[in-house]
């Protein structure tokens, strides 16, 4: 398909070249991309330097002819549709907002104002993916990098549970195992990869070396390096406990002791898995026992294109990451009841907005039920399973593609997008702009909702 | 239509216009201090109460990076502290590291109008001044990381010093920073390179580069001088918590060789004794220099007893507390310009070596003989929480506070500072000088500190009590821009502060030669560092004075 | 049998098309299996098979996989509606759920 795309513009058309574009689709990030845009068009017909994944979220992305809003499936004003989820919001007792990672952080910051605002409930996507490891955050810290220095430095390169060759393509050549840097002057001669999954997968070949563990024993497997690192003993049956052998563990803690510059990245095998945020704290853990030896860094391989920026937001608002709930007037943390799938799962909730995300296909049965009985408002670029069964549904512009704004990489750096085309859609950011201001004006006066 | 208003009959504390708590009215009109206003204006009365100006902090650590991680790392701490939503102000956590809107009324309670974020690594200014302006209510900028940038390294080893100069003016204008920030020169090469080493001496040689640190900030406070920034280099010694640290620090001040330099946080820079052994107060030596030299600026970094986080760019520093206690930790690198270190701590009145700090700070700032020059800071949230700048203004005003507190501490630590025979207890003029007009002056803000015409229109009114602490807790009256924020107490209304930042001239040539290191050794494009002027929102460029 | 859902390129590429679209409903229906497996089952590729979990279940298509790359005992499958069917709500208090390593019975439709 990018084949037939690729043949040369006609010099007739009006094409426009944006260089230094940012591809949102996943964690990586990566702002590198030279994208042939038809004006005419209105798509992208080449992105230079994308990846599978990126040259599908570029090529697919085009205006979809359908409209702005559906309330109740038949179509309605954009100011209609503002005005029915501002009220939505405001009759509700227990609303909810939830996904918020494939959008803006512009977006994000008027997302959890709304909630403030009407003493909602915020999560996002975070708490299925690596929520996780941002519990082992609270309870162990980490040491971490941005993925230049890891580029520049890292001789020794350890993924775990993670399959980047399907899910974050670029993370190997852009950043972590290719590439040359400041004193890895030959590139990925230069390192030791190491991967360790329960299967093998597509990024196997990549690895030096291939550590298989039984699904379900990664922690096992984590907690002896620990204990070998720190010169302690172990279970003489350690092998027929994970399916590692003893030779193995031992190579890798002399590894890991005598490399310059090393780099565990977690992907979500380990946090979605049994041990869930104990995986990722052994992880965290680790790393840093490691630097009484050497210098050791740790990084969770995020996914979707802003979910980094989604933690920054909601942390810098209210201190917690995600999983936050308002309903007293002030922000409070508890994962496992202010986390969306049990809120749903447990059916609480009684209205929620679902921004970039799709809840009704990826969430438990249980959670997927009730959300269909509830009110549900929807910001998406495409029809998912949860825009179908919305109340009040906007399509909205593409970020990165239609619109501008703030993204953070997975190590916390942030880039500013490059539009490539505008879109007859509004973006994120100027609906919620517009349903916070609806929900203040139906907030004003008696009805406003301050503490308890 | 012109917004006015007049403060009638407060007793006003102007060091900067020699006002020295006479009665005087106090003219605003939209936003800006004047001589008259109509007769018909919105007039507050401050009879029995005293006016200051707007305090400003010159050396905290609000927003960005290392300030949200700490956030995440504590929610323990958070919920311990809630700040609910009112019906003019958004909701947010406290504790040691509050949540954005949290700082920002926060500060505006006691009476802060204007603070600083000392620490900011480039490649995330974006991330800040997303923070930023979610930080209500307070004025705000940052000083830019540059004191371990690989790109300026490879320059000064080229012997480039023109172009060096010219590169630093390029950071500053991309990024949109105040001035530079130095932490702990030298030592990121170290700490990333040599297995978590760290730079012990300043006359040492940094690995790769063949120059010293010495070298570094001599190179950073003569471009700094020539660019004519208005806050001269911001520098975080090396050697920070070691004893007998006070050589380092003489010799970097030594090396800004009479031009104007700020030294951050002196008191974690001012231990005497042996390295590796009990520390003892080194304030004497520190302030005597200080005192002789009028180039320099300092805040002092007061410690404070109770929670504090260590929250630095000097990654070597966090990782030496880490060992002392075995405590969560976070270490995050940043390609080419920085290091980071972050750890939960605590300071306590029995342990021997938090008294000492304790003690240390309160000798440097009752030693100094020239308030413009020592100003009052936690380092926060390093030292404890800038919420301690009641507590301490009363520990610098209440000699007898200040014996009483002594006799709660270790006696050993106390025995080694000369904290008992320190009798002077300072003025409400004084302390109008440490938190306003010496900050002011001393980041080269003309329209701040002060309450001349063509001020700023940002005033505290506080009701004059005897516990200082108590008085200083809660202003009655909070002014920003003009409008009364705090009225009688209480938020009156929601308001965004500005971004202050520098824009020091340079030649645009100098792109071009840091292009090609982006490409080899940066992990973002080139055109996608420099960040755009969207995210200033309203700001206020503080002029330069380039010597050349 | 344990069932293991991840991310495959395809997924990623066909939910920019759509996820209401055939690609992305295909290649989210489509389970590995280890060859060894499927023979004792009786199985061949594209042979429709049922998984049952204590919550739920869903038929999918089975596609053969090399024991070297996939061991006996494990199933893997890119995540999508089938895999939310199985995945049970319970998130132990950790706002995740058990998205990985779910046990299922496996049966030729």
């Amino acid at each position: 398909m990018p084949e037939v795309i690729q043949s040369k513009p006609k010099e007739k058309k009006n094409i426009k070249i944006v260089k230094d574009a940012t591809c949102t689709f996943c964690g990586c990030v990566c702002d590198d991309m030279e994208l042939t845009v038809d004006l005419d068009e209105h798509r992208i017909t080449k992105a230079k330097n994308a990846c599978v994944l990126g040259r599908a979220w570029f090529y697919e992305h085009v205006l979809e002819d359908r409209p702005v809003v559906l309330i109740d499936g038949k179509e309605a004003t954009l100011e209609e549709g503002m005005d029915t989820a501002a009220q939505i919001l405001v009759d509700a007792k227990f609303p909810i907002t939830y996904g918020l990672s494939d959008c803006t952080c512009e977006a994000q910051r008027v997302a959890v104002d709304i909630m403030d605002t009407i003493n909602g409930n915020v999560d996002t996507t975070t708490s299925v993916c690596h929520g996780p490891s941002g519990m082992a955050f609270q309870g162990v810290g980490e040491s971490t990098a941005t993925l230049g220095e890891i580029r520049n430095r890292a001789d020794l390169v350890i993924y775990w549970g993670g399959n980047p060759a399907e899910s974050h393509p670029r993370h190997f050549t852009r950043y972590a195992v290719t590439p040359k840097g400041m004193y890895i002057p030959n590139g990925k001669k230069d390192r030791t990869v190491v991967l360790v999954d329960v299967r093998k997968t597509s990024s196997t070949p990549v690895a030096d070396i291939f550590v298989q563990v039984k699904p379900g024993k990664d922690f096992e497997v984590l907690w002896a390096l620990r204990a070998l690192v720190k010169g302690k003993r172990i279970s003489k049956d350690i092998e027929e406990q994970t399916g590692v052998s003893r030779e193995m563990l031992d190579d890798l803690v002399y590894r890991m002791k005598n490399c310059q510059y090393g780099v565990l990245f977690l992907g979500m095998g380990l946090t979605m898995t049994r041990g869930r945020h104990f995986n990722s704290g052994a992880v965290y853990s680790l790393a840093a026992d490691l630097n009484e030896f050497t210098h050791f860094v740790a990084k969770p391989v995020r996914g979707h294109g802003n979910v980094t920026g989604a933690d920054n937001v909601v942390s810098w608002q209210t201190g917690y990451p995600f999983g936050v709930n308002f309903n007293r007037g002030y922000p409070r943390f508890n994962p496992g009841e202010f986390t969306t799938s049990d809120v749903l799962a447990r059916g609480e909730t009684d209205a929620a907005m679902i921004i970039a995300s799709d809840p009704a296909s990826n969430f438990s049965r249980r959670a997927i039920e009730h959300l269909a009985k509830i009110p549900v408002i929807t910001m998406d670029t495409k029809e998912t399973h949860t825009t179908k069964i919305s109340k009040v549904r906007f399509a909205v512009a593409t970020y990165g593609i239609n619109t501008g704004g703030t993204v953070y990489r997975m190590d916390d750096v942030p880039i500013s997008l490059r539009p490539a085309f505008d879109s007859p859609f509004p973006t994120d950011q100027e609906v919620l702009e517009g349903i916070r201001q609806r929900v203040k004006r139906l907030l004003t006066g008696s009805k406003a909702r301050t503490a308890f | 239509m012109p917004s006015e208003l007049k403060i009638v009959n407060g007793r006003v504390y102007d060091p900067a216009n020699h006002i020295n708590g006479d009665v005087q009215d106090i003219c605003v009109r939209d936003g800006k201090i004047v001589d008259s206003v109509s007769k018909s204006v919105t007039k507050i009365d401050a009879h029995g109460m005293v006016v200051m100006p707007g305090a400003i902090d010159i050396h905290c650590h609000i927003a960005g990076p290392k300030v949200n991680l700490a956030r995440k790392l504590m929610p323990e701490d958070h919920r311990l502290d809630v700040h609910p939503k009112t019906a003019v102000t958004r909701s947010g956590t406290g504790g040691i590291v509050p949540s954005t809107f949290a700082t920002g009324y926060r500060y505006a309670t006691m009476g802060y109008t204007t603070a600083m974020e000392a620490a900011v690594p480039p490649i995330t200014a974006r991330h800040v001044l997303e923070e930023l302006d979610d930080t209500p209510v307070i004025d705000k900028g940052f000083y830019v990381l540059l004191g371990n940038n690989a790109f300026l390294y490879k320059l000064l080893k080229e012997g480039r010093k023109n172009e060096f100069k010219e590169a630093i003016a390029w950071w500053v204008n991309s990024v949109h920073a105040y001035t530079v920030k130095l932490v702990n020169t030298g030592s990121d090469e170290l700490w990333k390179g040599r297995k978590n080493a760290n730079i012990t001496d300043v006359n040492e040689s940094i690995d790769h580069y063949d120059i010293t640190p010495v070298h570094v900030m001599e190179s950073f406070i003569e471009a700094a001088h020539e660019l004519g920034l208005p806050h001269p280099p911001h520098i975080h010694c090396n050697n920070l918590g070691h004893s007998g640290n006070i050589s380092t620090t003489l010799d970097t001040m030594k090396a800004a060789q009479g031009r104007r330099v700020h030294m951050a946080h002196i008191q974690f820079h001012s231990f005497g004794g042996e390295l590796n052994k009990n520390p003892v107060s080194g304030a004497r030596e520190i302030i005597d220099y200080i005192n002789d030299h009028e180039n320099i600026t300092a805040d002092v970094g007061q410690v404070m007893f109770g929670k504090a986080t260590a929250m630095t760019a000097d990654a070597p520093l966090a990782w030496m507390l880490r060992n002392v206690k075995f405590d969560k930790w976070v270490n995050a690198d940043t390609e080419c310009e920085s290091g980071c270190g972050i750890i939960p701590f605590s300071y306590q009145e029995s342990i021997y070596t938090h008294t000492l700090q304790w003690a240390m700070g309160l000798e440097l700032f009752l030693m100094s003989k020239d308030p413009w020059r020592v100003l009052l800071s936690t380092d926060h949230p390093n030292g404890g929480s800038f919420m301690n700048y009641p507590k301490l203004i009363k520990l610098l005003m209440d000699s007898a506070y200040r014996k009483e507190a002594l006799k709660h501490l270790n006696q050993k630590a106390v025995d080694k500072t000369v904290l008992l025979e320190l009798d002077r207890e300072y003025t409400l003029n004084e302390i109008a000088i440490i938190t306003r007009a010496g900050p002011a002056r001393a980041l080269g803000l003309m329209n701040k500190g002060h309450l001349g015409v063509g001020a700023d229109a940002d005033i505290t009114v506080y009701t004059e009590e005897d516990d200082k602490e108590k008085m200083f807790n809660a202003p009655r009256y909070v002014i920003k821009d003009g409008i009364t924020v705090i009225n009688d107490h209480e938020f009156a209304t929601d308001h965004k502060g500005k971004i202050l930042h520098s824009k020091p001239g340079y030649n645009e040539e100098i792109a071009a030669e840091i292009e090609p290191f982006f490409e080899d050794y940066y992990s973002v494009r080139f055109s996608n560092y420099a960040i755009s002027d969207d995210y200033l929102h309203d700001h206020e460029e503080i002029p330069t004075h380039p010597k050349s | 049998m344990i069932l293991v859902p991840g991310r495959s390129q395809k997924q990623g590429t066909s939910l920019n098309k759509g996820k209401l679209k055939d690609e992305y409903l295909t290649v989210t229906t489509t389970a590995e299996m280890n060859e060894s497996d499927m023979q004792r089952m009786k199985l061949v590729n594209g042979d429709k098979i049922q998984l049952k979990s204590d919550v739920g279940q869903a038929v999918v298509t089975c596609k053969s996989k090399k024991k070297e790359d996939l061991p006996a005992g494990m199933i893997f499958i890119p995540y999508g509606p089938s895999s939310s069917q199985l995945m049970a709500s319970d998130t132990a208090a950790s706002g995740m759920p058990m998205s990985k390593h779910m046990e299922v019975i496996v049966t030729k439709v």
